[in-house]
């Protein structure tokens, strides 16, 4: 088809005043939106190419570059928006599923910024952190019902295994493959520092990083890739993973480009074949077959390791983390709509799933009804932006989070979504060596180090504000919250009162 | 003696240190003055080296500062001299501009500046605290190091 109906989706917009023909822009642009021309000495941009990640913004010495939304205007149609027509003209000329990186970025709401928490006046004294110790360690894993000591005080119930985390904050599944090696050995580095734990992802874990085992979590996806003993006892737990929040009912789909040698060795599968997880696991149809592959895998690592199952949120949460918790598993993990992707189909990614924070609220409610919430840790991920998420979510009954597109931020991400292309300018979601070089990990693991000792000290601060010094004592502690602009039934199942009240 | 370090596996060659080594040897001290009034000659240069099947390496080159300089010995106006730290400089105001260094620099470090009369080449950025290459480099792919340390690093 020789037309594009298509129009640029940015503008790049250059200074001439400031540009002085460097070239940084033209050299780093992965996507060769910048060209010099020699005759003029100008540098043209392709505006059509851009795909607005701010990589020559960024690196431009001068800041001489601006990237705008293009202004070309549809005629004002308030259903027929010009995003929507985008999407019919690509479909019209490739036939094709539309495929999207990221989470949702629909505007649903975001009940996070719906809840505000409380803090002591007179009546209960605040603590100031930076004076008195504050405890934001948590044990992630099955808790017994009652503990039982020898008359010296010596503990006698046998305790499930757990995994300690300094912060309740790990580093979501992102697979090696998805994102580079330097990506990775990034968030290896940073969690074992923080004595946190990362998430290999469903693409096995590279020899080289089983130093960093003791902060990591390996995962058993769908499609089993580079699954074996040794890797499993390489981690400090596993999770199995059922659904991703992005996704929820899809499985994945690495392509044969981004199979290189290295990749293919971790995941043990032809170098250039492509990586398909099937959407379901074929062994796993029902609560029972879940139970046996979790205790497959705790056979395998001698019932040393706790076992997570991770699932998207969806309609019936509640009710499938309840089985979940009686097929044996030690953490679950609940993903929401707003959880990131290095690819998904856009119609699912957009339309299937619910907030991670009803579900998170309905399935912690739910299993204290049945009085197994001791049973299970529960984990969190699927868009938590800052410290009072993590706040909010620790007091709507999280025992941890997991963070990704904040993790991935860190690094650089400009949340351009475009990760399916493999050619990310910052080094993150991308195989090619002359991009994944850009991403020195000894520099990068700094800055998620740094990320998470700010936010540490921001949930202390928000804690004492409570007048609360042990994280622990916030779980679950709803009371902490009230709703703004939320409904009756919003409140009902968030189950928290209005502000005021 | 420190000098300046590039490491091929970091190095991005994205010419940011060229830029900010013009700049920190123009009379403006102005990035875009430095580039748009005066024609000056980076004493650090990011060479692209193709390398099969596809892959593109960088390669930076820039004065090694040799203990027994060339440079300094076929000057013939006493231009070119090693100074009391062992950094090899070039006074522009007794350069004659004959380009003897030039062709007698083993490593291609010593170049023809573009205002014709002298040469250019690196000096650590004797002005500043740092060389202006190192401060700027996104990716720390240079370094000021001893020559046992840069062993160490490779």
């Amino acid at each position: 088809m020789s037309l594009d109906f298509n129009s640029p989706a940015f503008e790049v917009i250059r200074n001439e005043k400031k540009c002085i023909q460097c070239k940084v822009c033209v050299r780093q642009c992965s996507n060769k939106v910048h060209s010099y021309d020699d005759e003029d000495n100008v540098i043209y941009s392709d505006d059509i190419k851009c795909v607005n990640c701010h990589r020559c913004v960024v690196l431009c010495p001068t800041r001489a570059l601006v990237i705008k939304k293009y202004p070309l205007e549809f005629r004002e149609n308030a259903n027929w928006t010009g995003a929507v027509l985008d999407e019919i003209y690509k479909q019209s000329q490739t036939g094709g599923v539309l495929l999207s990186s990221m989470g949702n970025p629909k505007s649903f709401p975001i009940y996070w910024d719906k809840m505000l928490l409380n803090a002591s006046q007179v009546t209960n004294p605040s603590i100031d952190p930076l004076r008195e110790p504050m405890e934001t360690k948590v044990m992630i894993g099955r808790k017994p019902e009652k503990l039982e000591f020898d008359a010296k005080g010596k503990l006698l119930t046998k305790m499930p295994p757990q995994v300690e985390l300094s912060v309740p904050i790990m580093f979501s599944a992102m697979s090696y493959g998805s994102i580079s090696r330097n990506a990775h050995e990034s968030l290896a580095k940073a969690a074992t520092e923080l004595g946190i734990c990362y998430n290999t992802g469903e693409g096995g874990l590279n020899r080289d990083f089983y130093k960093y085992g003791k902060n990591t979590i390996v995962q058993v996806a769908s499609g089993r890739f580079g699954v074996h003993k040794e890797y499993l006892n390489a981690g400090a737990a596993i999770e199995i993973k059922i659904g991703q929040g992005a996704k929820p009912g899809i499985g994945g789909h690495l392509p044969g480009r981004k199979v290189g040698e290295d990749v293919s060795a971790t995941r043990m599968i032809p170098v250039g074949s492509d990586a398909i997880s099937p959407a379901p696991h074929h062994d796993i149809y029902s609560i029972e077959d879940l139970r046996q592959l979790i205790f497959s895998l705790k056979e395998a690592t001698n019932y040393g390791k706790p076992v997570f199952v991770k699932i998207a949120a969806v309609h019936n949460s509640a009710a499938i983390a309840s089985g979940i918790v009686r097929a044996g598993a030690d953490a679950i993990v609940i993903d929401g709509f707003r959880g990131g992707t290095g690819a998904a189909p856009t119609r699912v990614r957009d339309n299937v799933g619910i907030p991670i924070e009803l579900a998170l609220a309905a399935i912690d409610q739910r299993l204290r009804e049945e009085e197994i919430r001791n049973e299970v840790s529960l984990i969190i991920a699927g868009s938590i932006r800052n410290s009072a998420d993590v706040v909010k979510a620790v007091a709507l009954g999280a025992d941890a989070v997991y963070i990704g597109s904040a993790a991935v931020a860190a690094l650089g991400c400009h949340l351009c979504r475009s990760c399916s292309t493999g050619k990310c300018n910052w080094g993150i979601a991308t195989q090619e060596p002359e991009l994944v070089k850009r991403l020195n990990p000894d520099i990068m693991y700094k800055r998620l180090v740094n990320l998470i000792s700010a936010w540490n000290h921001e949930i202390q601060e928000l804690l004492g504000g409570m007048g609360i010094n042990a994280i622990d004592s916030l779980r679950g502690n709803r009371l902490m919250l009230r709703g703004i602009d939320l409904n009756e039934k919003e409140l009902e199942i968030l189950g928290i009162k209005y502000a005021g009240e | 003696m420190k000098k300046i370090y590039a490491f091929e596996s970091k190095c991005l060659g994205c010419g940011l240190c060229e830029v900010y080594c013009k700049t920190a040897h123009s009379k403006s001290k102005n990035i875009i003055k430095a580039h748009k009034q005066e024609d000056i000659t980076s004493a650090i240069v990011i060479e692209e080296i193709l390398q099969p099947p596809e892959a593109v390496s960088y390669f930076a080159l820039q004065c090694r500062h040799c203990a027994s300089p060339k440079c300094v010995k076929a000057c013939i106006s006493g231009a070119m001299y090693k100074d009391e730290k062992g950094i090899v400089r070039n006074d522009k105001e007794r350069c004659v501009g004959c380009l003897s260094c030039v062709l007698v620099c083993p490593f291609g470090a010593v170049k023809k500046s573009g205002d014709k009369k002298a040469v250019s080449k690196c000096d650590l950025c004797v002005d500043y605290g740092q060389p202006l290459c190192i401060e700027n480099c996104p990716n720390n792919a240079i370094k000021l190091l001893n020559e046992d340390e840069a062993e160490a690093l490779k």
